[in-house]
């Protein structure tokens, strides 16, 4: 169902409409085959398409020569040869910068930075080059073919520069498109369809879900529209709103939340910037309480803009003020993590706190 | 006591620096006395008490006091490498044996006055500096005692009273720093250098070019040292440098390579650059002779890792298990110096073996030691972002419910 309703959405573009389906099961349509895969096999199917249906695709990035730290690139190098898929030095600023100039005359580039931490390096060359490269050159040039992606997010076991979060650092800026995944088939529609963008991407991968999450992916090449949010759950009291591995954690807490006679709604942004307001703000409306979660650090996160947002549009429909269960405003700890994260008993609290408000 | 060639021989082959060898030659002519004891407390202290008395062997070979224990460091790496597997060390943990040569030497050719900084592979480092095997385990652990209060793991070793500035875990983030510490020292007239060490994979970064023309614009005391243990993770130096001589991408800035394994070698090449880095002598390349004003010399240490880059890298989808084979026999740093130590009846076989039983020894209580200390209080989370009492509100998960002052 899910399937049928993007290849629609692919020709025609249809505006975020609500439509539920669930996490993870698949109704697979007669036509299709579907494998089960991890996250990682996901995205390198995803890449494995891209390669092959654009000569003019590249994938490169630190150490994916030989698939990369986490897999995502293997067999590329081998089918595709080492004059499309290949490594690069340790730097990430030089990396990005490459991406954007082969962007710049057309091409596919697909970068990968080895993990999120270690993107700011590019920071100045994804915001001050890539998102204004069409703009201030009044659209004669444009880098819309780069994609950047980085596997982002708490681990376990990560520590302050294997585990960050920086969504909120690129929500920041106009002109780029931030898309984040929920699952295996959610990762390789979105890459796919991210990469095929006109517009250039930074499309983080949640790390924990590489091994972890396991979902029937349909084999064929297939895209999920960006900019349009997902209802995973429909429910009535409470809106839940969240992105990548963080929705397992809240979809948990909706469980629990049901026994307790709470029924949640819970929607899966997808795509950060530009998001889906539409979607958020009908689910509101009819709700009238909204609850935001991410890993990232509370204050300056991208829940304020959701938050603010969301304020500015169903102010009067508001039952209780918008609550926000994120990471604390610490660097990211290495013992201190389970006290870190945003996990599901803090969730199930601010549900409850927000419905008896 | 004759000294037999061939030793130095093969030093030469593995691209010594030739105008190093002839001083070297010079300390081999003396006799050499040797003592296994525990050192003086004062030593390179200046007479500054230690808060905890250091638990030291010293190696005096032919006149030259190599403090540390060369034998210390790999027996330490392999007890965190169990650790790691059994999980009581989390995180990442990135190990140095094979390269122990470079933090012993280093040592040895300068003092605690010297800063040192170097990037996430810094167990030796810290030991080397005068860091107890207690505080290091209890730090892999994330236990209290640890040199960073247990907050800052494996790629966070720092001791301030040893001027060791630390363990970083982004990759050439340090050398701008390093290169600061530089500028301080020259500033305050100490007669102190930085030695900044990074690896070959960081030497391909815009950082340390920056870093370079800063120190070599301003004259600053800063050693620029580049451990190439000829991967940068899974990437062979050849790939992704267009020229691996790293030592000589200065340009402006002299630089001289050394092998890393030889313990001797890299203690006077540490003398030596110091020396040069304070005075503005005249320094020699390994092509050619240039006399050139700066103070600032770049390093390349040749050495070696034999495990993976981190724990999580079996270190052998990139490299062949006979490469690291070879290497170990050819060039281990501990070989050398035992081999070194017997053939100048400097030690007995025996000798060597109680050591190494007596090292053992001392790295399990300290595991064990480590293992009792407790983890850090959860109020510890807050503490440390910023200076105490700055009355910095934070934020818990639900605003409504948990606010933090942090300190």
């Amino acid at each position: 169902m899910a399937s049928l309703l993007s290849r629609f959405c692919r020709k025609l573009a249809l505006p975020g409409s609500a439509h539920g389906s669930r996490m993870t099961s698949s109704t697979a349509c007669g036509s299709e085959t579907v494998k089960s895969l991890n996250l990682y096999s996901a995205i390198n199917q995803a890449l494995h398409i891209a390669l092959e249906t654009d000569p003019r695709s590249y994938v490169f990035g630190e150490d994916v020569g030989f698939g990369g730290v986490f897999r995502c690139t293997t067999g590329l190098a081998e089918r595709f040869g080492k004059n499309r898929v290949f490594n690069t030095p340790l730097c990430e600023q030089g990396i990005v910068g490459f991406g954007i100039g082969l962007a710049a005359m057309g091409n596919r580039a697909v970068v990968e930075i080895q993990f999120a931490d270690y993107i700011y390096p590019a920071f100045d060359q994804i915001v001050n080059e890539a998102a204004k490269f069409r703009y201030r050159s009044g659209n004669q040039f444009n880098c819309g073919g780069l994609t950047i992606r980085a596997p982002y997010g708490a681990v376990g076991h990560g520590g302050h520069y294997h585990s960050q979060s920086p969504e909120a650092f690129f929500c920041h800026v106009p002109g780029i498109k931030v898309v984040i995944p929920r699952s295996p088939r959610e990762a390789k529609g979105l890459l796919l369809s991210s990469i095929r963008d006109p517009n250039p991407v930074v499309f983080f991968e949640p790390k924990w879900l590489y091994r972890q999450a396991v979902e029937e992916v349909p084999e064929h090449d297939y895209m999920i529209p960006l900019s349009q949010a997902e209802i995973i759950r429909e429910g009535s009291d409470i809106t839940l709103v969240g992105w990548g591995a963080q929705l397992t954690v809240m979809e948990q807490a909706c469980l629990d939340a049901e026994k307790e006679g709470i029924s949640c709604e819970l929607i899966d942004l997808k795509t950060l910037l530009p998001w889906d307001k539409e979607t958020v703000e009908a689910s509101v409306k009819k709700t009238g309480r909204l609850l935001i979660s991410h890993e990232a650090p509370i204050t300056g996160g991208f829940g304020a803009e959701i938050s603010a947002t969301i304020l500015e549009r169903c102010f009067l429909k508001l039952e209780a003020p918008v609550s926000r269960v994120c990471g604390l405003d610490t660097p990211f700890p290495l013992v201190f993590e389970p006290f870190y994260m945003p996990t599901k008993n803090k969730i199930l609290d601010a549900i409850k706190s927000t419905v008896n408000y | 006591l004759t000294p037999k060639k061939e030793t130095f021989q093969t030093k030469s082959e593995n691209g010594v620096i030739t105008t190093l060898s002839p001083i070297h030659h010079r300390f081999t002519s003396l006799p050499p006395p040797l003592r296994f004891d525990r050192p003086n407390p004062d030593h390179n202290r200046n007479g500054r008490p230690f808060h905890r008395p250091p638990m030291r062997r010293s190696l005096t070979l032919r006149g030259d006091l190599i403090p540390g224990d060369p034998l210390l460091l790999p027996r330490m790496e392999i007890a965190a490498n169990s650790l790691y597997k059994s999980k009581l060390i989390r995180g990442f943990c990135h190990l140095y044996d094979g390269q122990e040569a470079l933090a012993v030497g280093m040592e040895a050719g300068i003092t605690k006055e010297d800063a040192i900084i170097t990037s996430y592979r810094d167990h030796c480092t810290f030991l080397g500096r005068g860091g107890e095997l207690v505080d290091a385990f209890s730090e892999l652990m994330g236990r209290m005692r640890g040199c960073s209060n247990g907050k800052g793991g494996s790629m966070h070793f720092y001791k301030k009273d040893a001027s060791f500035y630390g363990g970083h875990g982004i990759v050439g983030a340090q050398i701008p720093l390093g290169c600061g510490l530089a500028f301080a020292q020259k500033y305050s007239k100490e007669e102190n250098v930085s030695f900044v060490l990074y690896g070959d994979g960081a030497a391909n970064q815009g950082q340390l070019f920056e870093a370079l023309n800063i120190a070599a614009l301003w004259d600053l005391p800063a050693i620029l040292v580049c451990e190439n243990n000829h991967y940068g993770m899974g990437t062979a130096t050849w790939r992704p440098a267009k020229s691996p001589a790293y030592f000589k991408r200065g340009d402006y800035v002299p630089g001289l390579k050394v092998d890393g394994m030889d313990v001797l070698a890299v203690k006077q090449a540490c003398k030596f650059a110091k020396e040069h880095a304070l005075k503005n002598g005249p320094i020699f390349l390994l092509i050619g002779k240039t006399q050139t004003p700066n103070k600032t010399i770049v390093i390349i240490m040749d050495t070696y890792r034999y495990h993976g880059h981190s724990m999580s890298d079996p270190g052998s989808t990139y490299r062949t298990r006979d490469e690291v084979s070879g290497v170990r026999q050819v060039r281990d740093p501990i070989e050398r110096v035992r081999k070194l130590l017997l053939s100048h009846d400097i030690a007995t076989e025996k000798e060597l073996k109680d050591i190494e039983k007596e090292v053992r020894k001392e790295v399990d209580d300290a595991v064990a030691q480590a293992k009792e200390s407790p983890v850090p209080e959860p109020s510890e989370l807050f503490t440390n972002m910023y200076v105490k009492d700055c009355g910095v509100e934070s934020f818990g998960a639900d605003r409504k419910e948990l606010k933090v002052t942090l300190a």
